[in-house]
This record gives structure tokens, sequence and C-alpha cells, in this order.
């Protein structure tokens, strides 16, 4: 057949498909865009086939394109992915990052400890960790004669910290999973300064006895956020070792699939963070509730976080 | 070889072509981008004065704001297919590395190890790689297995009536044909000189100089074409 009929017999079709791809929003036309799929692969084959002109050609892989596109094209059905999401991808997600994690939260806990002892048992300490006015504002915040713990707080100075909560942890937990691209040392920094600060202040604020204000207000928070940051860490480093340790694949494709193993990881760490911020500007913060309460529901919500992040492994296919 | 043709193979049989992007129009497109989400910074500032900047207004905010450093290239490249506005003005599309469009997971984990790509400074890190890879890809393209391939226009073929088919007076082999229907298509592309230069290649062919020499390879390529 020569081209020009070849273009005649199916002019109207792809006329059809055209109008179809012009607007694709309307409405679910994806089945009809299925019954086009084949016949337009099979007539691109064969224009390629019987060397048509290459205008013809680059049109019809063009259509073709479009289709697929539309065809494959992300679908949510939230309720659904979230369902699976929650009570398999995730848990089955930390399962399999679990050396990563358990490397993570050691970078993080160990430089934490030091400190923590270093600052607790030497008064000078904090100043080599902290600047002192940095110092100066933790003090403050958490003084027991103060009356609210840190900032005079009103319901809407709580919605304050809690989008500045999301903006901070989440943009930091973002980076430390970035910096796992640079082998990994990006990620590593992340984590042990992190832990370094931390563990700074809580020795700190444990020397000046500051107890009763310190631990109550993070201990609530701290299950989600520490975890969601250690977890942040655990999905940068699994990017690093798999550049550094490719095994049977290429660095390269090592690295695209480790991309695709972290998702469920990152969508999780966004998911804690904004629950660590919900708890941190609503609940942490408030100075009238009694402490065993606060202890009470911190020690609930940490063990139902660890429950969570052990729930992994049944999810494991064997 | 320069070449920014990807190709892959795709359900149905066939292998699909695309035209991978390089650093100038993607860096033009993040401008476009850039100048929007300052503007949508600026309105939302505005816009939260009147709710107290020290109370809810500033929380909603710093929120927005989150979202618009973050956020905003996942949430256009996965509800307008692998277009943020920026792209879409460039005619540029991000897409996974099997020509699918982007799923909410890989276009998250290309943006956000846009931060490692910006390393040292003004993506300088991601413009050497970005160069030292056939597929233009930045580390956040290589990690989350993506790629920016440019989207087709529909280009629409040349009207060729008006030419009247002339058998050719020898056999020709198959690609033999294809050049001289290429050479009829894209006539309105090439200069009248040169089309001629062209066409006095086949004077054997055609017995002919000059205009009459291109119009005779062109009615050779509307029969080829198929037209009586």
């Amino acid at each position: 057949m020569k081209q020009h009929e070849f273009e005649a017999r199916h002019a109207a079709l792809w006329q059809q498909i055209d109008a179809a791809l012009e607007k694709p929003a309307q409405g679910d036309n994806s089945e009809r865009l299925a019954e086009y799929y084949l016949p337009l692969c099979q007539q691109l084959a064969i224009a390629k086939e019987r060397m048509y002109d290459s205008a013809l050609v680059d049109r019809l892989n063009n259509r073709v394109l479009g289709l697929y596109r539309e065809l494959y094209r992300y679908r949510a059905d939230t309720r659904l992915n979230f369902y699976a999401f929650f009570w398999r991808d995730f848990p089955l997600a930390i399962y399999r990052h679990r050396f990563f994690i358990l490397a993570a939260l050691l970078v993080m806990v160990l430089p934490g400890l030091v400190t923590g002892a270093w600052t607790y048992f030497d008064d000078e300490a904090i100043y080599s960790v902290l600047d002192s006015s940095q110092v100066r504002h933790m003090e403050r915040i958490y003084d027991p004669e103060a009356q609210t713990l840190g900032r005079e707080r009103e319901s809407d100075t709580d919605i304050l910290m809690f989008g500045f909560y999301i903006k901070n942890n989440i943009s930091v937990a973002f980076r430390c999973f970035a910096g796992g691209l640079l082998l990994g040392i990006g990620t590593l920094f992340v984590l042990f300064f992190n832990g370094m600060f931390m563990g700074g202040i809580a020795g700190h604020l444990t020397r000046l006895d500051y107890v009763d204000t310190f631990y109550p207000f993070v201990v609530g928070h701290g299950s989600f956020e520490l975890t969601a940051i250690v977890f942040s860490g655990a999905a940068g480093l699994r990017l690093g070792y798999a550049i550094l340790n490719p095994g049977q694949w290429r660095r390269l494709e090592s690295l695209r699939r480790a991309g695709r193993e972290v998702v469920p990881m990152l969508y999780g760490i966004v998911l804690m963070l904004i629950i660590a911020a919900f708890i941190e500007a609503f609940w942490s913060s408030s100075a009238s509730l009694p402490i065993a309460v606060k202890y009470s529901v911190g020690a609930a919500l940490w063990a139902l976080v660890l429950l969570y992040a052990f729930s992994g492994r049944r999810h494991e296919p064997r | 070889m320069l070449d920014t043709r990807y190709r892959v193979e795709i359900p149905g049989g066939i292998h699909l072509e695309a035209q991978v992007v390089g650093p100038i129009a993607r860096c033009f497109a993040f401008l476009v981008d850039l100048v929007i989400r300052g503007l949508i910074v600026i309105a939302l500032m505005l816009a939260s004065i009147p709710l107290g900047i020290s109370g809810m207004g500033g929380g909603f905010a710093l929120i927005f704001l989150f979202i618009i450093e973050w956020l905003y290239p996942v949430l256009f490249e996965v509800m307008a297919r692998g277009q943020t506005p920026g792209k879409k003005l460039l005619g540029i599309a991000v897409v996974n590395d099997d020509l699918s469009p982007v799923t909410p997971g890989t276009s998250l984990v290309r943006n956000l190890l846009r931060t490692v790509d910006f390393l040292p400074f003004c993506y300088l890190a991601g413009l050497v790689t970005m160069l030292s890879n056939r597929r233009f890809q930045r580390l956040g393209d290589l990690a989350a297995g993506t790629l920016v391939v440019s989207t087709p226009g529909s280009a629409k073929a040349a009207p060729i009536d008006d030419v009247r088919p002339l058998a050719p007076p020898t056999t020709l082999l198959r690609n033999e044909q294809t050049a001289i229907v290429n050479f009829l298509q894209r006539g309105s592309q090439l200069s009248q000189p040169r089309q001629q230069e062209l066409a006095a290649i086949l004077e054997g062919i055609t017995h002919e100089k000059g205009e009459d020499g291109v119009e005779r390879l062109h009615r050779i390529g509307a029969w080829f074409l198929g037209m009586r």
C-alpha cells in the first residue's frame, strides 16, 4: 500500500484520536483511548516497516506517545492508596530499611549521649555546642519560673508554631534525606549534628534541673519527630549505600532502584512530622496539664510509634 | 554522537521516541517557575497580614511557604502531566524513563534531591551531571529514574496536492524512495538553490537541470507517496 492510500484510509481515526487528545481531561475517556491504542501502535509499526516518510512516522509516534501518556497517567485513588500505604507499604519499607535505621539511630544517638554527658558534667561545655544567645534562649524557654512553656501562648500562636514546626522540621528531614546522594556523607552530618545539639541541650537543662519543664515538653512529639528524623536518615543512607555498594547492578541502576524503594519512607516521614508538629504545637506546649498526664501520653505515643515501626516484618513476602 | 533522541520499547510492542531536553530550556523553565513562586509568596504575605502575622496568618503563611519551597514542582508535575507552568511554557515535560508520566513517588524523589543538584551553588552539580550523561539527567533525575523530554506540538503535514505524480524512470530501493519522498515533504523548508543543489545529485534519474530537476523529483516523490 502506498503512503497516500495508507494516510487516506486512517485519516478519520487519526482525527478522532487528535480530538480526544486535545481535551483529555473531559471525563473518563480512557476506555475509548484504549481502543485506539493498539491499532495506532500497529499503524506506527507498519509505517516504520514500509519506510513511509519520516514526517508521517513522527506524527504517528507522537500520537502513540500522547495516548500512552494518557493511558498510563497516574490516577489518584487516594483512599485505597492510603489504606495500603498505612497498613502495608510503610511498615514494610521500615522493615526493609532496618539496618539503615539502626545505623542512622546510632549516628544520631551516640554523639547525643556523649555530648549530653559532657554538658551535664561540665558547666562550660554547652557553649562549645551552641552560642551563648542560643543557650540563653533555651534557658528562658524551659525556665520553671515561667508561667507558660516558652512563649506567651494563645491559640493563635499555636497555629503559628504549627506552621513553623512543619516548615522547619520537614525541611530538616528532606535535607537529611537529600544529603544521602553525597555518598551518604550529607545525611551523616545532619544526623550527627542534630544528635549533638539535642544531647547537648538535654544534658545542660538536666544539669540546671529544668527536668520538669523540658522532658514533659519533648516526650510527646519526640516520639514522632525523632523517629521520623531517623527514618529520613535511613532513607538518605539507603541512597548513599546504593552508590557505594551496588551489588549486582550498575551504580546508576542501583541508585535508581534505591530511589524507588525509599518513596514510602518519604511519605511516611512527611506524615509523621505533620503529626509531630501538631502534637508539639497544640499538646506539648500547654502548661496547664499535670506532668504525669504528659508523661503517660508521651509513653503511649512512643509505644504506638515503636509498635508500628516493628510491625512491618509480617508483610515481607516469603 | 550527539543525539537527543531517546527510544524506549513500550507495551504494544513498538519503540517510541522522544527528544530529551538539555540545560538551557530547563533553566528557562526554572526561572519562569521561580518568578511564579516569587509572586505567589508575595501574594501570600499580603493575604496573611489581615489574619495576624504573628498568629494564625503567620502559621498558614509558613505552611504555604513550605509547600511552595518543596512541593510546588511535585504538585504540578503530578497534577499537570509532568509540567510545571514554566515547563509548559517551554514545551517540556518530566516523564519516567519508560516515557510514562511521572508518578508522585518519582516526582517527589527528583524534587527533594534538587537540594543536592543545587550544590555548591546555582545548580552547578546538577549542570555537570546533566552534561555528563546522554539523557541530560541531573542527580535527582538519576535517582528517581526520570528525564525531561520535549512535548511535541501537533505538526501538520504540508499539503502537496498540487504536484502531478510521475512514474520513476527506473526501479529504486526502499530507502531511496523514502529519501525522495522526504525531499518532497521538506520542500518548503529548503531554499530553492539548496533544493536545486540536491536535485542535481540525481540528474542521472531526472535528466533535468535546475528548477525542472527539482520539479521532476517532487513529482516522482508524489508518485511514491501513492498519488495517481
